[in-house]
């Protein structure tokens, strides 16, 4: 069991609260709106507290000095977000942050501090709405924060090097590997002798960076 | 030398008026059109509208080479970003922030940039008005 601070008692707060109390652990929300708080502490009782989760009393109020296991940022301001996880992390030492990036335009503004995990709910949508597309080169599936990896969909393109050719003789670069390759709607692990042949959908795992390297020896030139 | 002032309220708009008095080159920004009001009819320096995490505004209001940063908009999480930004992203040489809250204010207060805090210097003058003459 651990226990955990949600600050931002909205609809992502209030599931994960919830969804944290169902799974056995502690947890406190912090709300600093009325309305929503009332609402929280009918369903929550005092597990649900009133305030602005930005305020050090605040946040020591919720017990954040024991220290929490993981504080939960998901207010809907980034910048309230981001000034959470900084306080708990660097003040409070509290070893493990998660982040809701609102606008993900401000994605960059959690990277450039150090704020990770965090989350964006539109680029995860983007992500799935690219993966439909019929016709799309490089989509960015998972984001492994911890290991520093993501998980990338390629589709092997008409004149890609990789066309044609098995997956031990492709040279790829160092940071990255092929996991699974799918045709016809049926997907099998990328092992040597897997051949990829333009249309496929091939799932990568790759270190931040390898994306332009991978792009070209699957995808090859651009498409029209 | 250039100056960008992010935040235009009473605190923002009078510094963005007396630095460009005093020589400089100066963009103010602010989320509201009523800012420009504030600056007065004949403000003669660039205005940018938009919020100050917007980092294609804040380019555009030239930060990449300015060499000093205010910010005192009236939000202190929005400042304490804007003015890390500032110092980490553009590498700003001088850097300075409003933040109202003092115990933020203390904890932001040794990471390159300068961090003033009204409401601690309300209570060291309030303070020290009281006390005076009290002391023996």
């Amino acid at each position: 069991m651990s226990f955990i601070i949600v600050v931002g008692g909205g609809q992502v707060g209030k599931n994960v609260t919830r969804t944290l109390l169902e799974l056995g652990h502690e947890v406190v929300v912090l709300e600093q709106r009325r309305d929503r708080h009332m609402q929280l502490e009918e369903e929550f009782g005092h597990r649900a507290r009133f305030g602005d989760g930005t305020e050090l009393s605040v946040l020591e109020g919720a017990g954040i000095k024991r220290p929490a296991d993981i504080v939960v940022a998901v207010t809907g301001d980034d910048e309230d977000n981001i000034i959470i996880c900084q306080l708990a992390k660097e003040l409070y030492g509290v070893a493990k942050v998660v982040a809701r990036v609102n606008d993900p335009r401000n994605q960059a503004h959690f990277d450039l501090l150090g704020i990770a995990p965090s989350v964006s709910a539109t680029e995860m949508v983007m992500a799935l709405v690219q993966h439909e597309m019929p016709q799309h080169e490089l989509v960015h599936l998972v984001q492994l924060a911890r290991e520093n990896l993501e998980i990338v969909e390629v589709e092997v393109g008409d004149k890609a090097p990789a066309a044609g050719k098995r997956v031990e003789e492709l040279r790829l670069p160092q940071t990255a590997r092929l996991i699974s390759v799918m045709r016809e709607g049926v997907a099998e692990i990328a092992v040597g002798s897997t051949e990829l042949r333009p249309g496929d959908q091939v799932l990568g795992i790759l270190e931040p960076g390898g994306e332009a390297e991978l792009k070209r020896l699957l995808v090859g030139e651009k498409k029209r | 030398m250039k100056a960008i002032v992010v935040g235009c309220g009473r605190v923002g708009s009078a510094l963005a008026q007396r630095l460009h008095a005093a020589g400089w080159d100066v963009a103010a920004v602010d989320e509201s059109e009523e800012a420009l009001e504030r600056l007065g009819e004949k403000w003669p320096g660039a205005f940018h509208l938009g919020h100050g995490l917007d980092v294609a505004l804040l380019e555009e209001a030239g930060i990449a080479d300015a060499d000093l940063v205010l910010v005192a908009t009236d939000g202190d999480n929005t400042n304490l970003v804007v003015a890390q930004i500032a110092k980490q992203r553009y590498e700003v040489s001088k850097v300075a922030v409003r933040v109202l809250d003092p115990a933020r204010a203390a904890f932001y207060s040794n990471r390159g940039f300068d961090v003033v805090s009204p409401t601690t210097m309300a209570i060291e003058a309030l303070a020290e008005l009281a006390f005076e003459g009290q002391r023996t």
